[in-house]
């Protein structure tokens, strides 16, 4: 199998407190991974350790075959890895084109058009020159996935792309992530909202206290009693 | 090309009236505010375009200062010389303090600088070749032709560099690198997502910002025939440097210049006619006002009144 992101026994520790403890995962090429767990269960903290704006205490990390896990963020995106912040962290003083122009010349080195182009298949080509700081919440979390998208990645990584969006709204954006997959991006979906996790992913890992308490498809995690007891509490 | 013919123009004009029969005091205080449009302009490339405070402007100004005055004493140095050794050791030194800090955020990194200065005024008040405390008077060399007086000609040697560094600014902030520069300011950490590195970015800012800060320094023993420390370290200029890019704007290349000059003529006004130490209380209030009424500075306040006037 083609494994584009192996993650071997990483752990993360802040002063006393484990994050992750032994997280061991690997993604397939084209894959529809969904990431799952509980408020604090150290999901964010892994998807930080994968893209570098935390650096693993143990384990390592291999994007395409090549450890990556002492490399910074900036590297890491240039080989290849983007992601979306759960909260959107625009470049307010730019507009969205220019917000897109950022990876666009230091990531992917190419023309203004493609960023249109990207900007059309997110839906947000009539805001190109609309300053960033008056997007909706909407708008900005398509911001979040079109700039991680001007990278040009083999691997995106969204992180809560669809938190406090409606319904039709999370539809929307679970769209364009169907949509960026059956490019070929290996897309990780990070996500409160059972329902889109459920419709987006092959394969669904649940994080619980900072480890991985059980993997497989869809419906078998939600029939899953340490699942259920992770999130219900028992 | 705009750009071009009209910094052209300002030199040429700063060396016609610095060549005409002017008042020698134009030229003695011309200097000081063409000294300060250098300073907040490389001050603006990390702290308005970065999002980076530093206070540390006094210690690159005083060290360009000091290198200038041993390459004087040591080899007799001719000021170009003076100049770029001044530009290139407060350019070295604004690089070893960027990798010792720039790691560092927000507040942590202003007072992070601030020591820089004490540091820099400690190490030239003990060192006696320098003239240590008391100073060193420095006996000026013949002034070159055509010029009339050797302020004259720091006036319009001054005027160059000021071009000279609105232009780096200028360019900075139009290329890739001011993008990624502003990508710091608004959020580091999308920077560094977006494949920005940071910390490369950072460091050459602060070398470059040093580098002209040195710069402005250098010809300062030379106008006044005379070195010493506590005034070459004065904090005045970092707070100088600092308060004109927000009255201005720092957004643009111009509000730097815009600030340094309005506020730089000010000073000097008020300094002849009132007294030099209401000169900080002027720049105190002003800043205060400014950050509280006109946050974007002059070129904000612009751009509201076309706006509303459309």
């Amino acid at each position: 199998m083609d494994q584009i992101l192996q993650v071997k026994g990483v752990s993360k520790h802040f002063g006393g407190f484990t994050a992750l403890s032994d997280v061991s995962v690997d993604i397939v090429r084209g894959e529809r991974f969904g990431l799952i767990g509980p408020n604090g269960s150290g999901k964010t903290t892994l998807i930080n350790c994968i893209s570098g704006a935390l650096r693993n205490d143990g384990g390592s990390i291999l994007f395409e075959g090549v450890e990556v896990s002492g490399l910074p963020a900036y590297k890491r995106t240039r080989r290849g890895i983007a992601r979306s912040f759960q909260l959107p962290r625009p470049f307010h003083s730019m507009t969205v084109l220019e917000n897109l122009l950022v990876p666009l010349e230091y990531v992917a080195h190419g023309k203004e058009e493609e960023v249109f182009d990207i900007l059309r298949r997110i839906g947000l080509a009539d805001k190109a020159h609309t300053q960033s700081n008056q997007l909706s919440q909407v708008e900005l979390r398509k911001l979040e996935l079109a700039r991680a998208m001007a990278a040009k990645p083999r691997l995106l990584i969204s992180d809560e792309a669809m938190a406090g969006l409606s319904g039709s709204e999370v539809d929307e954006v679970l769209k364009i992530l169907l949509d960026l997959n059956a490019t070929g991006i290996t897309v990780i979906m990070i996500e409160h909202i059972m329902q889109a996790v459920m419709r987006f992913s092959q394969r669904v890992v649940c994080l619980d206290a900072g480890k991985i308490i059980c993997e497989g498809t869809p419906a078998s995690i939600v029939a899953n009693p340490d699942v259920q007891r992770a999130y219900l509490g028992a | 090309m705009k750009y071009w013919i009209s910094a052209i123009l300002l030199v040429v004009l700063a060396a016609g009236t610095a060549l005409s029969g002017m008042n020698e005091y134009f030229f003695f205080a011309g200097y000081v505010v063409l000294t300060f449009v250098v300073l907040a302009t490389a001050w603006n490339i990390l702290g308005g375009y970065a999002g980076y405070v530093n206070f540390g402007t006094a210690a690159f100004f005083g060290i360009g200062a000091y290198t200038a005055t041993v390459l004087f004493k040591w080899l007799g140095a001719p000021l170009a010389v003076q100049i770029a050794g001044g530009a290139l050791i407060s350019g070295l030194l604004g690089f070893g303090v960027g990798l010792l800090t720039l790691r560092l955020r927000g507040i942590f990194f202003a007072i992070a600088t601030v020591a820089v200065i004490f540091i820099c005024e400690t190490l030239m008040i003990n060192w006696r070749y320098v003239g240590g405390a008391t100073g060193l008077q420095l006996l000026r060399p013949e002034v070159l032709a055509p010029f009339e007086t050797y302020t004259r000609m720091l006036f319009v040697l001054m005027a160059l560099l000021a071009v000279g560094a609105v232009s780096i600014a200028r360019y900075i902030q139009t290329s890739w690198f001011g993008r990624g520069l502003r990508a710091i300011r608004d959020s580091e950490e999308a920077a560094e997502a977006s494949g920005v590195p940071t910390l490369k970015l950072k460091l050459f800012a602060c070398t470059v910002s040093g580098m002209l800060m040195g710069a402005a320094g250098a010809p300062m023993p030379m106008y006044l025939s005379f070195i010493e420390p506590v005034s070459s370290f004065n904090l005045t200029y970092s707070v100088s440097a600092l308060a004109m890019p927000m009255i201005g704007g720092t957004a643009h290349w111009i509000g730097p210049v815009i600030g340094a000059l309005l506020l730089g003529s000010v000073q000097q006004i008020v300094t002849v006619t009132i007294s030099n130490e209401i000169n900080v209380l002027v720049v105190g209030v002003l800043l205060v006002l400014f950050v509280v009424l006109a946050p974007d500075g002059v070129i904000g306040l612009f751009k509201k009144w076309t706006r509303y006037f459309k």
